[in-house]
């Protein structure tokens, strides 16, 4: 049973193939580099170094975002299409979800943040039960205010993970003083060998693959869709 | 020689396309899967929410070109994708999946150019009948080109601001019409005359190259004119006069392409070859003239893949291929890809 992981939601591209429980090779960019470009070659490069084809693969995993509109397209229409032409089960999974087992040993809230800009960030709570994560608050999209609102009534240690988190960093400090830890550097980015781990934890539970119409998870409709929105709700829930 | 079987992928704005083209002719299926009523409620094409659609269908889409066209994955010579010009968000989708499809089965990757697509629409109805001049005009592009023979493109003409399509699309919303704007403007004008007078840009004598936007402006201070005068404006009249002379000079200047070139052969493509008054004026002028023209049908005028396969299918036979680095360009020109 060999899995191959996708990522291209956020700035990390990540390509990883597994053999059930056993991480056999894992290529990881953290640049500005076009994903788009990078992605396939990367693949091709890992199957060759590997001695593998795409033959060998029994099931696909990839990031279904938050994270970078067009990154996460570009990732999950590889992995729809390649799961397409070979028949190959493939799992959908949240880059927060990812990003949140780098920090599966820590006792406390676990919280994996993307920046979403105006202070927005992308986010998810999870915390260990037994041997997996399990998600407190799913992935969702609220005010940094909010989040730190949030984490500040619960008095538990916290885990802050990824990159983004250096741009709150001060902010964080300020809220939540010792309650707070970060990530070190290797653990703020998120790993393709995680989500095809997840990926096949979600076999063994026997959940169902995605199907055809397999579509990201932005948690935010477009901005035209919110300006349509706004305009045409003549109640004024939107207005304030 | 077995005839190649190519699958195209279209993806460059807000159609999802696949087809399947055999022989670079012969049509075994032609799937699209138009957005017009997802974007209607905003106006106009939003990209993002173009690029939402088409991962929703991509797959789905081509699998269905496969099964219409009774061909296996196995049985195809070529994968033609659209690789610009176009909305780049859209154009990735199209090109992320030829590239995984690719990878996945080792058929060659064949990137096109959009607009010699449009010109290879003709291709699937009669043979392009070389030389020729092309007249390709919609929401996207105005251009003319001229052909020697497959895969060589030498663009004689372009807009220097809208496109004709755009500039239909905005006037439409100027008088209030909904989108897309081509259509409403066509079917008011048929019970239009031409009695306001529009401007129509020639630009420097013997020029082949186009410019909308003056008239486009011409008509808003039309519209402030008439308002301030407490004048009532007739739809079907300004529908008319607008569509008249974007329709002059664009035969106009398809004709004075047709005479420097000293080409026997005129070919219309494009979204905005649909319109009834170019059509049948163009039709008029050229038999006049006799100059042979060419015009698809409506169903392949508009953005499909059928297109990008029939023009894949003669860079393919050329050996022109794409490899996994394959990117999007929004902005590519046609001259890059001959040669
Ligand atoms: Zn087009």
């Amino acid at each position: 049973m060999k899995i191959l992981a996708i990522d291209t939601s956020t700035l990390v591209m990540g390509v990883a193939i597994l053999e059930e429980k056993r991480v056999l090779g894992e290529l990881i960019t953290n640049s500005h580099k076009k994903h788009s470009i990078r992605l396939m070659p990367a693949m091709a490069q890992l199957f060759e170094e590997l001695e593998l084809t795409l033959e060998d693969i029994d099931l696909l995993a990839v990031t279904k975002g938050p994270g970078s509109y067009t990154g996460i397209r570009i990732g999950v229409t590889t992995a729809k299409t390649l799961s397409w032409a070979h028949q190959i089960p493939l799992y959908g999974i949240s880059t927060l979800a990812v990003l949140a087992e780098n920090g599966f040993h820590f006792n406390g809230w676990i919280v994996p943040l993307l920046d979403a800009r105006r202070e927005r960030v992308y986010v998810g709570i999870y915390q260990r039960e037994v041997e997996q994560l399990r998600a407190i608050y799913s992935p969702q999209i609220m005010t940094i205010t909010k989040l730190l609102d949030i984490l500040k009534k619960q008095e538990k240690p916290v885990l802050f993970l990824g990159d983004d988190c250096e741009r709150y960093a001060e902010q964080i400090k300020m809220h939540l003083s010792n309650q707070a830890k970060f990530g070190t550097l290797a653990e703020n980015i998120p790993k393709p060998s995680q989500l095809g781990y997840l990926a096949w934890g979600k076999l063994q539970q026997k959940e169902a693959p995605e199907t055809e119409q397999f579509a990201p998870d932005y948690l935010q409709l477009t901005q035209a869709e919110v300006n349509w929105l706004k305009q045409h709700n003549h109640g004024g829930k939107h207005e304030n | 020689m077995k005839k190649p079987i190519v699958l195209g992928i279209e993806t460059s704005c807000d159609e999802t396309s696949a087809a399947v083209v055999s022989g670079g002719t012969h049509l075994l299926s032609n799937v699209v899967s138009s957005q017009v009523k997802l974007h209607q409620r905003f106006g106009g094409v939003v990209p993002e929410v173009a690029s939402r659609k088409h991962v929703e269908r991509i797959t789905w889409i081509i699998q269905e070109a496969l099964d219409q066209a009774k061909v296996s994955l196995k049985e195809l010579d070529a994968i033609a994708v659209t690789k610009g010009p176009g909305l780049v968000g859209a154009l990735l989708i199209g090109i992320s999946a030829a590239k995984a499809l690719s990878f996945a089965t080792g058929i060659p990757l064949v990137p096109v150019h959009h607009i010699a697509g449009h010109v290879y629409a003709n291709h699937l109805i009669k043979p392009l009948p070389f030389p020729l001049v092309a007249l390709v005009v919609s929401g996207g592009h105005t251009e003319l080109l001229f052909m020697e023979k497959h895969n060589r493109f030498e663009r004689l003409g372009k807009t220097m601001d809208d496109a004709a399509g755009e500039a239909f699309d905005k006037v439409a919303r100027l008088m209030g019409l909904p989108y897309p704007g081509g259509p409403e403007i066509d079917r008011l004008a048929k019970k239009g005359e031409p009695i306001y007078d529009l401007p129509r840009a020639w630009l420097e004598p013997g020029s082949l190259h186009f410019s909308f936007s003056g008239l486009k402006s011409a008509v808003i201070q039309f519209l402030q004119q008439m308002k301030s005068q407490k004048k009532e404006v007739d739809q079907h009249h300004l529908a008319s006069s607008f569509q008249t002379a974007v329709v002059d000079v664009l035969i106009e200047k398809s004709i004075n392409a047709v005479r420097k070139t000293g080409v026997q052969h005129l070919l219309l493509a494009g979204g905005v070859s649909a319109n009834r008054q170019l059509r049948q004026q163009l039709t008029e002028r050229c038999r006049k003239e006799n100059i042979t023209l060419q015009i698809p049908p409506p169903e392949l005028c508009t953005d499909n893949a059928a297109m990008i396969a029939a023009a894949g299918t003669y860079q393919y036979l050329d050996g022109h291929f794409a490899d996994l680095t394959l990117n999007a360009d929004p902005n590519y020109e046609m001259n890059q890809r001959v040669e």
